[in-house]
This record gives structure tokens, sequence and C-alpha cells, in this order.
């Protein structure tokens, strides 16, 4: 198991996609571009009373916690939908702030150190006190504890003779691989690095899952991980003792907004029914029942409801096609509306970019260093704004759009040989009807070019998505990384790059017809 | 008709007019002529306000050209330049009938006009649904001149029409030019740097040279009282056929 790590994503698990996806009934709506996104926003921001969504971050423990927290919530007769594997502390913290989610399982540590870090917060009775002012409840302990540790290759641990922390300074050759939230928490790696006076310089940041293979294939020597981890055992992994006692505890609870006891009392009772009633040990075989078994984790959820509460889950399955469809169509309509949008804007800021140079340049500049925005980055920018899911993601692939077509509006205006230019100044045409009756359709091939390389590069890039539960292919790619799932990874791999194939005929074809045959001739 | 009084004109630091009077007679055909740089092409779109004079004024019809006035001026002004100009995207008639379309012609006047025009300039009609990349450069100048011609302005400037045709197609093309510019008596304005075609159109010839009118007058008195040597070696640079045969005989 795994609490606070980087885990980014957000999807459908294996074979058992939840169905409900919340939000699917305000996206044909949206799919009209630009304005809308506004009105989108807005609606995305009020939740739908009585309607509880609980969350859960892109690793398999959490997973299965809202999976449980679904299905029981369901089963005492609330209304519940599951975001699953949404990309990271910060996005579902900040979320549930916003109300686009009422409930997500966290970690103490994580909430005291990460979530409401500097300001010196001890105990849980102090979290408890600080969540309540920010609308936010805590239920008791879920009954196991998780704490960070690092870990090694069995083998190799005992060659060196490391069994603690404090047995790493002895090597200073060791590589060590960890996730990139841990590399990065102010209680992961940094604060590690002082206490313990480690010097390794070979450090880099992996994702968790990647780390864990490049463990076993011996390409680094050390990675972060937690002490319920299934992988522990997959790959014969030791964990060295925290012999300084550097990590905090970091016990399973589930956090929940406050006026959810008003809205779904319920759901309230269902996620109290589970304090104290998830033993370690039972979270360590559910993991490897996901991870290792590959059982769906509804399934896994579903099972522990039964043997433990004795309340008869109930896992809903969708077939391969019904989950390919619904990805097919969610992937659609990210892209096309960030592209529709996209066109309506960048078509007239490359007409502005071309007519006058200056203020070109600017243009050109502002969006080519937006299209450098790491997709992350970006998506936290925009989070306080527009939260998570569907409006979000298509406002990050509308921006990445947006050079593309620019560049090419502006470009295939200029590249006007200026005979032809003046040709039709000498005509008398005002500047607006030589634009659009003359300069616009000569550039024509050229804005249309940039269209279609927008259109491939965001069939790619909305993968991402998935990080902020807005599904589409980038789903089953999330999953299948979590679950070192090949097939997995395949299922939103293969489609994303024949759509992107697809797209690239339809333009074509678009030329045919768009495209006046004498610009076809040269 | 056309006047320019004091005009002068440069592009960053090289001075390509510089300080010139010149009166284009209605009716008449005019040819600027002189080498290259010389700044004849200049004049031609200082007339058509694509560039506006550092120093002096323009006058078309009597009145000063300004930004103001500019958009008017120009549909009394047919413009055909080297190579045609022709937008590629659209076929010979939307060619011709761009500006004409643009004003909200009515359907019936905008075909006759198109169908005078393509018999004036001898363009088979079917020619007229060919696009530009379909056309040879014989044809494509016949459009670009029915274009010129198609509000039926009174001014007609031609920047160098026939620069880029090879010889046969050319000799055609300026037995036709003639004959149109004879039948239409417009105020016609033709650029070129070839004496004998300027000797061939003229009623009054222009010669330039580094932004500034060496001569003007008919093609005789340029022979017989040139103003400066300068006139008589570039009419002598230019020989004819006969010439040519007499050399080898």
């Amino acid at each position: 198991m795994m609490p606070p790590t980087l885990k980014a994503f957000g999807g459908f698990p294996s074979p058992q996609p939840s169905p409900e996806q919340e939000g699917s009934k305000r996206r044909p709506i949206a799919a009209v571009g630009g304005a809308v996104l506004i009105l989108v926003a807005l609606l995305s921001s009020c939740s739908r009373r009585g309607h509880v969504t609980v969350a859960s971050k892109a690793f398999t423990e959490s997973v299965i916690l809202g999976d449980i927290a679904t299905q029981l919530g369901r089963q005492m007769g609330a209304e519940v939908t599951h975001r699953r594997e949404l990309g990271g502390t910060r996005f579902v913290w900040e979320a549930m702030l916003r109300g686009d989610i009422d409930a997500y399982p966290e970690y103490t540590g994580t909430i005291s150190n990460e979530i409401l870090a500097g300001q010196g917060i001890m105990g849980d009775a102090q979290i408890r006190r600080v969540l309540a002012g920010r609308g936010i409840e805590m239920t008791r302990p879920l009954g196991f504890g998780d704490s960070y540790a690092l870990g090694m290759r069995e083998d190799e641990a005992k060659r060196l003779r490391i069994h603690t922390i404090s047995d790493l300074r002895r090597h200073l050759d060791l590589r060590f691989g960890f996730s990139n939230e841990f590399l990065a928490r102010a209680d992961g790696w940094p604060s590690l690095r002082e206490a313990y006076r480690l010097a390794q310089k070979n450090v880099t940041g992996l994702d968790h899952e990647i780390a864990y293979r490049a463990l076993a294939e011996g390409s680094i020597d050390v990675t972060d991980l937690y002490s319920t981890d299934a992988e522990i055992e997959l790959y014969h992994l030791v964990v060295l003792e925290d012999d300084l006692h550097h990590f905090p505890a970091y016990d399973a609870v589930f956090l929940y907004r406050a006026d959810l006891a008003r809205r779904s009392p319920q759901f309230v009772d269902a996620i109290k029914r589970l304090e104290g009633r998830i033993a370690p040990s039972k979270m360590i075989s559910m993991n490897a029942d996901a991870k290792v078994r590959r059982v769906p984790e509804a399934t896994v959820a579903a099972d522990f409801l039964r043997d433990t509460l004795d309340v008869s889950g109930r896992p809903i399955a969708a077939g391969f096609w019904g989950r390919l469809g619904a990805r097919t169509w969610e992937h659609v309509q990210l892209v096309g509306a960030s592209l529709l949008a996209a066109i309506v804007l960048a078509i007239p800021l490359g007409v502005v970019a071309a007519s006058f140079p200056r203020v070109g340049q600017v243009i050109l500049g502002t969006v080519a260093a937006i299209y450098t925005i790491p997709s992350l980055a970006l998506l936290v920018f925009m989070l306080p704004k527009l939260g998570i899911g569907w409006t979000p993601a298509v406002a990050a692939l509308f921006l990445y759009s947006l050079l593309p077509i620019v560049r090419n509006t502006q470009a295939g205006l200029r590249g006007i040989a200026p005979a032809v230019r003046e040709s039709a100044q000498a005509l008398g045409l005002p500047p607006a009807a030589r634009m659009l009756r003359v300069d616009l359709p000569l550039a024509g091939p050229s804005i249309l070019a940039g269209i279609q390389t927008a259109a491939v590069l965001n069939i790619g890039t909305a993968t991402l998505g998935a990080l902020i539960g807005a599904g589409g292919y980038g789903q089953p790619i999330v999953t299948g990384l979590r679950l070192n799932d090949t097939p997995l990874i395949l299922e939103g791999a293969v489609p994303a790059a024949l759509m992107a194939l697809l797209a690239q005929g339809l333009f074509e074809l678009a030329g045919r017809v768009f495209i006046p045959r004498g610009l076809r001739l040269q | 008709m056309i006047h320019l009084l004091g005009v002068s004109k440069s592009y960053g630091d090289s001075l390509a007019l510089s300080q010139i009077d010149l009166q284009i007679d209605s009716r008449r055909t005019t040819v600027l002529i002189g080498p290259s740089g010389c700044g004849k092409s200049t004049i031609l779109r200082l007339m058509t306000g694509l560039v506006r004079p550092d120093e002096g004024r323009v006058l078309v019809r009597g009145e000063e050209l300004a930004a103001a006035n500019v958009l008017t001026v120009r549909r009394h002004i047919g413009y055909v330049i080297q190579e045609g100009g022709l937008f590629a995207h659209l076929a010979a008639r939307g060619n011709v009938v761009l500006m004409a379309r643009y004003l909200k012609w009515p359907r019936e006047r905008m075909e006759r006009r198109l169908l005078e025009l393509a018999e004036l300039v001898r363009l088979p009609r079917d020619l007229l649904e060919r696009y530009p990349a379909e056309l040879s450069g014989g044809q494509r100048q016949r459009v670009s001149l029915m274009r010129a011609l198609m509000l039926d302005p009174d001014v007609l400037l031609l920047d160098e029409p026939l620069g880029a045709l090879d010889p046969m197609v050319r000799h055609d093309l300026q037995e036709d030019l003639k004959r149109i510019f004879r039948e239409l008596n417009k105020t016609v304005v033709l650029v070129t740097h070839d004496m004998a075609e300027a000797a061939f159109f003229a009623d009054t010839i222009v010669l330039m040279r580094d932004g500034a009118i060496v001569q003007r007058g008919t093609i005789r008195e340029l022979i017989e009282r040139p103003a400066d040597e300068f006139v008589t070696r570039f009419i002598n640079a230019q020989r004819s056929p006969p010439e040519l045969a007499g050399r080898r005989a």
C-alpha cells in the first residue's frame, strides 16, 4: 500500500470501470467551445444536492478504499460516484475544498506534514480542529497505519550488510531513485537526508511504479516505499529500519466535507462504519489481491465488505467494447471541444500577429511560452479556478492547441507574395474584405495544416485528462502503469494512436473539400 | 489626369525618386522607361497609393491622394503587374469579378461585363473557369487585364505586363494591348525597360535614370534631340533585328 506518493492519475481500474463518472450529463452542452468553458466552470463548482462524490488518488490502496466507501455508501442508501485515480494530493484536496468532491481516503501524516504543512500541527485532535475551520471533517483511523520507508533488494542489502537507514551512510555510491512526490515533499527526501546526513549524489526522481521495476532490474539500489506495499513481497525487497524514527505515522482515515452530514447522512454513517475495521494485514492482502493477483479493485472491495461487515457490495463491470466506447467518446469530446475553442481564438490571433509584426512577436512568444508549461504544472495553476474534471482538461488542451494554429495562420499570411497582396490592395478592396476574400483563403492550406497539427498533438496530450478525472484514453494508461499491466496500457495507447491516424486522414480529406482546387495545383 | 508635383520617395537609405514633376495626359499612352532601379515602378505605386510620397503631392483626377480617398481612387484605376498577380484560390472568373462582387453588382451586369472583356482581350470563354495555375503566362496576363478593366476605370497602369513572357506570346499580346488601348481610349501608363516596346506603345515616352526624369517626349524627339548622352546610349543599347541582321551581313 502506498499513501501519499505521486501516483498521479485517475481512471478505471482494469476490467471494471465505474460506470458513472460524474459530469457526463453536462459534457454535450459544453462541446461548443470557448465561451461555454466559463459557464461549465460555474456549473462544475456547485455539487448536486444529496449526491456524493468520492475520490481516490492514483494508487491501488486509495482506489480500493474509495471503492469500499462507494459500495458501502450505496448499500446504505446514498447516491455515490467514485472519481478514481486523481493526480495527487494537491488535486484531491483543492477539489474537496471547492466542493467538486465530497470525501476521499487520506493519511494523518500527509494531512499534518503536507496539506497543512508549516502550521506545526501535532496529533489528531489538532488536525481535526484545523480541518473543521476549513469545513472538512475527519473519521477516526480505519485501523491500519502506513508509513514511508526505504527499501532495497534483499540480496543486495544482505551483500552490503545494510539493515538500517543509517547503514546507507557507509555506501556513498548507491543509486537512489525516489518517487517524484517523495523527492519534492518537505517530509520526504530533503528532511530524511538532513536527519540521517546522507551524502549520496546519485538521486533521481521516478514514477513510483517505475521505481519498483528499476529496483528489480538493478538500475537503482534504493527507493521509497510504504509499509503496506504489495511489491515488497513481489520483488523480494527489505524495508530498511528507520532507526532514528524519522518518518511520522500515517494512519488511514477518510476526509469528508462537513456539509455532507446534512446532505447525505447515510454516507457519513457508512464511512464511520469503517473506523477501526481495516487491519494492517487485511490491507496488505487487499493490495496484493489487486496488484499481484489482478483482482479488480471493486471486487476486492466487495469481498472485504462481505467478509468483514457482512454487507453485499455491488461491483459493476463493463465489457471491453463498452469501456472502449465510453473512453473514445470522452476522448473525442476533450479533443473536439478544446480544438474548436482554439480555432475560434487562434485564427484571429494569427491574423493580428501577421498584421502587426511587433504585436505578433508578443503573441507568438506568449503562446510558445504557454506551450512549454508542463501539463501537470498547468493543471495545478488552473486548479483554484477550474477544479478537476472535464473543464480544466479542455482548458489545458485549448491552451496547448494555440501555438500550432496561431503560428501557421501567421506564417501562411506572411507567406503571401507581396505582388499578390498589392494586387488586392490596388483593386480598392478595404482591409477587412482583403483579409476575408484574398488573404485568409490563400493562407488556408497553412492554417488547415496548423489545425491538423494541433489535433494530432491534442489526441496525444488529452491522455493527461486522466490526471484530473476527465476520462479518455489516459485512464487505462494510468491504471495500467499503476498495476504494471501492459495490455491495459495498450488499451489506451493503441486507440489513441489510431485516433491520431484517423484525424490525420480526416484532415487530408477536409483539405480536398475546403481548400480551393486552385491552391492544390501549385 | 495624373500629376506628380515635387515628389520624392526613399526606401530606407536609398533614394527612389527625387523631386519628380510629371504630368500624365488624359487618353494617351505614356511609357515610363529606364534601367532597373530608376524609380519607374515607384511612380506607378505612388499613383495607386500603394506607397506614399515623402515629399510633394500626387493628384489623380484632380484630387490629392490621401487615406480618405485612396479606396475610391483605386476603383477608377486598373493595375496590372508582371506575372499578373492573380489570386490562386479563385478561377479566372472569380479573379475578374472579385471587386464587382464586393460592390454587389447584379449578376447579369457582372456576366455581361465579363463576356465583353473576354472578347476584348481575346480570352476563350471556357478558360474563365480555370485556375491561374492552369493558364499559360499570356492567358494569365489577359485575365489580369480583364480584372483591371472590370470596373471600367479611367486609368490603366501596367507594370512590365509583358516582362515574363516568351517572345512569341509577347508579340501577340503587344498587338492586342495596342488595339485595346486604342479601342478603349483610356489614360494608360505603362512601365517597361524595353525601348522597342516603349516605341511601339507610346504617345509619350518618359526616360528615367536614378530617380529623376531625363527626358520626356515622343520617340522621334528622343532620337533626334536627346537631352544628353545617356538618352542616346540608352536607345542604342537596344538593338533591333534589322541591326543585328545588318551586322552579320
